[in-house]
């Protein structure tokens, strides 16, 4: 390569236009960490800087502080691990006071994931989100109706088209219009599709796909299950076919005017540029990135780079214009 | 939080046997300034598409700020599972990516009082560092070696020079008294006047130095071995049960908060059968029916 195409290329690939619209909130990248995978900010910090993300999503809160599941709460798989970590978190007072306020002050844009055991917690929830100090950083809420690790296991609300929709609309309620909401969904359903569009038809502003998946590993030299909660939530490259799939499906549903046509924030296995790419070619118009992190740190923001030189690569002026691509280009 | 931690390609320059265990040497440029006695570094296994996507994590054995090739770090590998046996089998020039320092250190005693130091298998690998650092201070220094076997001690040698005295302890009697180091620490305490006992090694060891420790009037500091994902504060896997200053129990992580906890903090009573349970007054703790 000479040095003037050398030059070429890394213009071109810093001409992409990153920026993405998620249900009106207009980001600069669509490049996300994963809740749950990146705690509340001050650790990645260190690795790399949280403003260069377009959001940083927070790691599931609840009405009160839990504790959390015993240990063993993991254990390694091929290409991913099982996680058992039970929803540990401080509370919702306690993160706003302290969580939000300091993602706040180094300028993050912020996508609060948020939970609940009844559909009521869920609003009380974003109610005191939504009166706290520290609001105004915060670009979005993710309704994370499908986390493995609760104590009905995988009777999950996102299980359930009408549990998924009741509670969504109780959030809507109580946020902002211009806040989006989105669903974070679980692919262990029989009709993804039927889900995400109560979901939608509920008030969703967009859809997070997909949460781990239900799984479990046995110890063999115990002969017991290796995490102390049984069972637990499987992640990582492994179950990355099982996001672009999701994504398809519910993008492919939106195109065949099956549910109206809302974001898709694309999450699961994502560890390089060119993972996020099919993602984003099946129909995301995010990407978070998740387990990765536990392998490198700084990869939430080292995937969004190589992305952008990927698309640059393949001719693309805009991130927007690739996203679903893959629809366009089957007989 | 950690000053100082940087995330680094790491060359191996050197790898060597020792007994049962490997000790590495990583070429790891900006780590060895900031590193401290206790702390850690996390590990890739596999190179960069390996499909095993979680660090390993080993106590810092010691640093070298300015060698023939620059800052260096060493750790002791057991080669027990897929990605140990990957490191160990690593030849010099090969690289890993390291993440370091991470956690807190041992904290050093103000005064120049007798220590004790007990390590158990190649846990005993951040003493030797540690024991120069005390007796800069003054502390003298008493050391305790336990393990199964002669074979799967780590550093008697390393430890006679830097050291006081020297006591080894193993199952079989192949080297030293037989038995565990829980028999031989009260005499070694009492001998010695210590005020602090510092411990690293298996869990159910760091039990027992407590609870020695405490009887014969010590304070316990000792580095836990729990399984981590990531080693930076963000899997949330790596948490046990421990008391604050508030006397309220938490379950902490133990890399960014541990892993050196005083022993007496420590829940030990949370931990059986391989498993540690959330103890029922922990803040937050599961309410009937579970989380």
């Amino acid at each position: 390569m000479t040095m003037l195409e050398s030059a070429v290329g890394v213009s071109a690939a810093t001409s992409v236009d990153m920026s993405t619209d998620l249900g009106g909130a207009v980001l600069p990248s669509p490049m996300m960490t994963a809740s749950g995978c990146a705690a509340n900010g001050r650790e990645l910090h260190r690795f790399l800087d949280l403003r260069e993300l377009g959001a940083f999503v927070t790691k599931t809160v609840m009405a009160q502080p839990r504790s959390g599941r015993g240990t063993p709460r993991m254990a390694e798989t091929p290409s991913g691990m099982l996680n058992s970590i039970g929803l540990q978190g401080p509370g919702i007072d306690a993160f706003v006071t302290k969580d939000l306020a300091w993602l706040r002050s180094v300028g993050a844009r912020v996508l609060v994931s948020i939970a609940g055991n009844t559909s009521g917690e869920f609003a009380d929830v974003a109610a005191r989100l939504r009166a706290s100090d520290a609001f105004d950083c915060v670009v979005g809420v993710e309704v994370n109706i499908s986390c493995p690790n609760v104590a009905n296991r995988g009777l999950v609300f996102a299980c359930d088209p009408l549990a998924s929709g009741k509670t969504v609309a109780l959030v809507r309620e109580q946020l902002p219009r211009d806040i989006p909401i989105f669903a974070k969904l679980t692919p262990d359903v029989t009709d993804l599709v039927s889900i995400a569009q109560a979901a939608v038809k509920a008030g969703a502003d967009g859809l997070t796909m997909v949460n781990t998946l239900l799984g479990m590993v046995i110890d063999t030299d115990l002969l017991r299950p290796q995490v102390a909660g049984v069972t637990g939530g499987l992640s990582g490259p492994a179950i990355r076919p099982v996001a672009v799939r999701a994504i398809w499906q519910v993008r492919a549903a939106m195109l065949e005017g099956r549910l109206p046509r809302v974001p898709i924030i694309g999450v699961g296995g994502v560890r390089t540029g060119r993972d996020a790419l099919e993602l984003v070619a099946a129909g995301a118009s995010a990407v978070q990135v998740g387990t990765a992190a536990f392998n490198d740190p700084g990869a939430p923001a080292r995937v969004g780079r190589e992305l952008q030189s990927l698309l640059a690569e393949r001719g693309f002026a805009r991130f927007s214009d690739a996203v679903g691509v893959a629809h366009e280009r089957i007989a | 939080m950690t000053a100082g931690v940087v995330q680094v390609n790491g060359e191996l320059i050197a790898t060597r046997r020792a007994g049962a265990y490997h000790h590495l040497t990583f070429v790891a440029p900006g780590l060895a300034e900031h590193a401290r006695p206790g702390q850690f570094v996390a590990l890739t296994v596999g190179g960069p598409t390996a499909a095993t996507l979680l660090r390993r994590c080993f106590s810092i054995h010691r640093v070298s700020p300015s060698g023939t090739y620059g800052g260096t770090v060493d750790v002791v590998v057991s080669a027990k599972g897929a990605g140990t046996q990957w490191l160990t089998a690593l030849r010099a020039h090969d690289e890993t990516d390291i993440v370091g320092p991470l956690g807190r250190p041992f904290p050093l005693p103000t005064e120049p009082v007798p220590c004790v130091l007990v390590g158990g298998g190649y846990g005993s690998a951040p003493l030797f560092w540690l024991a120069e650092a005390l007796r800069e201070r003054g502390c003298a220094v008493h050391l305790v070696l336990g393990a199964a076997t002669e074979a799967r001690l780590f550093g008697v040698v390393e430890g006679r020079r830097c050291a006081d005295t020297v006591t080894v302890t193993t199952d079989d009697g192949s080297l030293g008294h037989r038995g565990w180091v829980s028999d031989v620490l009260p005499g070694v305490i009492r001998d010695s006047g210590a005020a602090v006992v510092y411990g690293c090694g298996p869990m159910g060891m760091l039990r027992s130095v407590t609870e020695v420790a405490a009887a014969e009037g010590a304070v316990a500091q000792v580095a836990v071995e729990e399984s981590m994902a990531c080693g930076v504060g963000v899997c949330m896997t790596c948490v046990l049960p421990v008391r604050g200053n508030d006397g309220l129990t938490r379950m902490v992580r133990s890399c960014v908060e541990g892993p050196v906890f005083r022993g007496d903090r420590v829940r030990w009573d949370a931990f059986s059968d391989g498993l540690c349970r959330v103890p029922a007054d922990a803040v937050g703790a599961p309410r009937a029916g579970g989380h």
